[in-house]
């Protein structure tokens, strides 16, 4: 069919990208961890101290930035790969380690193995990440190069076989790009989890010349950052993802929808467009084939709403993002009306490995009715923050107590949130449910983004429902008069709740006037933005009833319904710490030298606590909010 | 709404006839297009977005409803100094929202206004990406973590002195505008 083979050109490329990458592993090489979260921990400081050192020592080293490698607790983060050794991951560096490192290691022989995290290559001497507890739960499909690779060469990815799944597609049928994806049975990562091959097929059938691929990019959950980490540290994968995507239904253009305030994604992704094109993986007759395809970059401005596939959509066309009724779906009329395929980052990163590899492989991971992975971004009371990947099927408890090392000193796991704004908070005893879209959805939560919020005694839940009711309130478009004035409300009611007013009643209001949001809604924002209440209402209810019948609560966060209180027989004279560390000068030394809060000041930072050596402990939260000596006279 | 400087206007006009003359006037291109004024000007001024309404010839109310809608663009100018304060959910449940009260007693503004002065602004944004610093404010494009009020104390002091230090030099900040 085609006059030469996609097979033999890209061969040749590859040639030339080996022998790139080779010749630059020749000598040593530093690789420092720069992603948007590298960067909030001082990765650039780090880089210059290494060029700085490396420069001092006149020594022939190359410095990279690579993008994230998952393991935020631990950032600034570098690999030093040495030729003669395997390559070694730092955590924790500041410009010392780094003197140390570059003088023992880079310029001597020794690798510091001290200092270091983990080896990239199995060998003798350092365990890997493997040999991590975490290392046998997690599996890295999309996330496997995230880190390691240098995101600013196409050179990187094309060497480790990059692109062939581009190539081996050509020289097929487009026909067998959809079958494999049907049979892998890939469902979308955007949270819903619609098989991906249903909706190609879709676009495919619909007849029309004129196609769209639309990447969605628009992460816009407070906490959940994967698709961000994908997009800035392995750009590539989902470009050729895409480009699959479009031989299979026969687009020409694609677009990938990212927010603005992701600026160094949007550049990353922006550069590697450019490199694709002059390495002949997009634009007119890819390798050598007749088939035409090309990509841009539009940059979302922010409105979580504009996640949502007719919303983004909307917004491309420079309206306001609302989202319309579906049917017309995206894939009978979208982008300027003609058909689309709109998917998310991820959904698009599995595509090259599932062409790559096959389908059965990819049904070999996960569960059968979801197959692959599962990526979160684990924050909150948990020891291991950061980005993990493992197959769909892995327990909660698991992820929490084995990938994510469990829960900190002192903190006692209380509850667990996830799918960020539209999930749900579940307890203790759901923490056996597996991680697959069917099972979540039947325990209150979703997959939703995958953010994934560990809480301990410490949260409390009512204020948490508030927090992500609050978000999901703003970020209401205002279409449907349920989900404009509906969240609204609920969010007046929760506040309340959170100063003690209301009663039972005022509760069972808010969980009709929950299930109302939910039905009374067009998409998917209204009917999830009272999951994280109902769940709350569902799992925790005793302490909504703390809150309106006792004024009290139970985790001593609310701050209505808390004092501060420092008791004269714990505080020391000799000790002054907690004056200081007021910000409002509300405490004040009493005639006995001990000190105390005057309350018409204090605006109940928690300063003072913090600040109260561990010896003495004594400024105390009490809820409900009376002060020691008038509970005596009120209980007389 | 905060006055505009001398010489604003003739800056505004400007850009907003650069930026329309680089782009194509379709509906498509409007988000684009603010988006380039406000990389240029730091925010969207009402006389910008009047300017871009002519331009594209499609009621004022249009822009008004995308530059409200999106998270993206301000209204109001930046300050010399931003102070950005993370609500993502980890910083939040680290006490986000007193560290967002303590910069706003200090500053005296409330949440996305700017000082009369133009000295300071203060805004919200959703995550940073840096959640085991948490609580976490972004002061001038540099992130810092574990942002107590104590802390909060702390920045505040160290961008006074650098008012002081800029006052007796010559371009200091809000130039022109209300300044003692």
């Amino acid at each position: 069919m085609n006059k030469t083979d996609p097979q033999e050109i890209y061969e040749k490329i590859k040639e030339e990208a080996r022998s790139w990458v080779d010749a630059r592993q020749e000598k040593p090489l530093v690789m420092v961890g720069t992603a948007t979260c590298g960067l909030a921990a001082g990765a650039l400081q780090v880089k210059e101290d290494f060029l700085k050192e490396i420069e001092n020592k006149g020594l022939d080293a190359e410095v990279i930035e690579v993008g994230c490698i998952g393991h935020c607790y631990a950032e600034p983060l570098a690999i030093i790969a040495k030729p003669g050794f395997p390559p070694v991951c730092y955590g924790h560096l500041d410009d010392g380690l780094v003197h140390r490192l570059v003088e023992d290691f880079l310029a001597g022989d020794d690798p510091s193995y001290e200092y270091a995290m983990a080896a990239l290559e199995r060998n003798d001497e350092f365990p890997t990440f493997e040999d991590f507890p975490r290392g046998v739960y997690e599996e890295k499909l999309i996330l496997e190069h995230c880190g390691f690779t240098d995101f600013s060469k196409i050179e990187s990815y094309v060497a480790r076989d990059g692109y062939s799944a581009l190539a081996k597609a050509l020289s097929g049928d487009p026909g067998l790009v959809l079958e494999e994806v049907k049979e892998a049975n890939l469902r979308g990562r955007g949270g819903a989890g619609f098989p991906a091959g249903k909706k190609w097929e879709a676009c495919l059938n619909n007849g029309e010349d004129e196609k769209y691929i639309i990447c969605n990019g628009d992460e816009g959950d407070p906490g959940a950052f994967m698709d961000r980490s994908v997009l800035e540290s392995d750009p590539h994968l989902v470009l050729e993802g895409m480009i699959l995507c479009a031989y299979a239904v026969g687009a020409k253009q694609g677009y990938l929808y990212i927010r603005a305030e992701y600026p160094r994604a949007v550049e990353h992704t922006r550069k590697a467009i450019e490199q694709a094109r002059e390495k002949g993986f997009l634009g007119s007759s890819i390798l050598g084939t007749d088939f035409s395809f090309d990509l841009e970059v539009f940059q979302g401005s922010g409105a979580f709403i504009c996640g949502e596939a007719t919303a983004l959509v909307n917004s491309m066309e420079g309206r306001t993002g609302m989202p319309e009724s579906r049917p017309p779906r995206l894939v009978q009329q979208g982008f300027r009306g003609k058909p689309t395929v709109l998917n998310n980052v991820k959904t698009f990163a599995y595509v090259p490995l599932i062409i790559g590899r096959g389908a059965e492989w990819f049904k070999g991971i996960g569960n059968p009715e979801s197959p692959g992975t599962a990526v979160f971004s684990l924050v909150g009371k948990i020891n291991n923050t950061g980005l993990v990947e493992v197959p769909m099927g892995t327990t909660l408890r698991q992820l929490i107590e084995e990938v994510g090392d469990g829960l900190p000193e002192g903190s006692a796991f209380k509850a667990v949130q996830i799918g960020g704004p539209s999930g749900g908070c579940l307890p203790e005893s759901s923490l056996d449910v597996p991680i697959d879209f069917d099972s979540l959805h039947e325990a209150g939560a979703i997959m939703g983004s995958g953010g994934l919020v560990v809480m301990d005694q410490e949260d409390c839940m009512v204020s948490v429902a508030r927090f992500f009711l609050e978000f999901t309130q703003h970020e209401s478009c205002g279409k449907c008069t349920f989900c404009r004035l509906g969240t609204k409300h609920m969010l007046d009611i929760l506040t309340d709740i959170t100063r003690g007013e209301g009663d039972l009643q005022t509760l069972q209001f808010l969980k009709e006037l929950s299930e109302d949001v939910r039905d009374g809604s067009l998409c998917n924002l209204g009917r999830t933005a009272p999951n994280p209440v109902l769940t709350t209402l569902r799992y925790f209810y005793d302490e909504y009833r703390a809150h309106v019948e006792e004024g009290r609560c139970p985790a001593l966060v609310c701050r209505d319904l808390i004092l501060y209180y420092i008791k004269p027989s714990k505080c020391s004279k000799l000790c002054n710490v907690c004056v200081g560390s007021c910000p409002t000068e509300a405490i004040y030394t009493r005639d006995d030298g001990l000190k105390a809060i005057d309350q018409e000041k204090c605006v109940k930072c928690d300063n003072c606590r913090k600040a109260c050596p561990t010896e003495y402990d004594a400024v105390l939260r009490l809820s409900p909010p009376v002060l020691p000596d008038e509970k005596e006279r009120k209980a007389k | 709404m905060l006055q505009l400087l001398k010489g604003e206007k003739e800056e505004i006009l400007a850009c907003v006839k650069e930026v329309l003359g680089e782009n194509s006037k379709t509906h498509e291109n409007l988000v684009p297009i603010l988006q380039q004024v406000q990389k240029k000007l730091g925010y969207l001024p009402a006389l910008a977005m009047d300017k871009i309404a002519e331009g594209l010839q499609v009621p004022a109310v249009d822009i008004y409803g995308l530059a409200t809608f999106y998270n993206q663009f301000r209204l109001n100018p930046p300050g010399k100094h931003e102070v950005k304060v993370c609500m993502g959910t980890a910083c939040y449940m680290a006490g986000g929202d007193i560290t967002l009260e303590s910069f706003e007693r200090r500053m005296e503004i409330k949440e996305g206004e700017t000082s009369v002065d133009r000295y300071y602004s203060l805004d919200r944004v959703a995550c940073v990406g840096c959640c085991t610093l948490a609580p976490v404010a972004v002061i001038d494009d540099e992130v810092e973590g574990k942002v107590t009020p104590t802390r909060v104390d702390g920045i505040m002091l160290a961008l006074e002195e650098d008012r002081e230090d800029n006052t007796g030099g010559n371009s200091g900040p809000g130039e022109g505008a209300d300044h003692e």
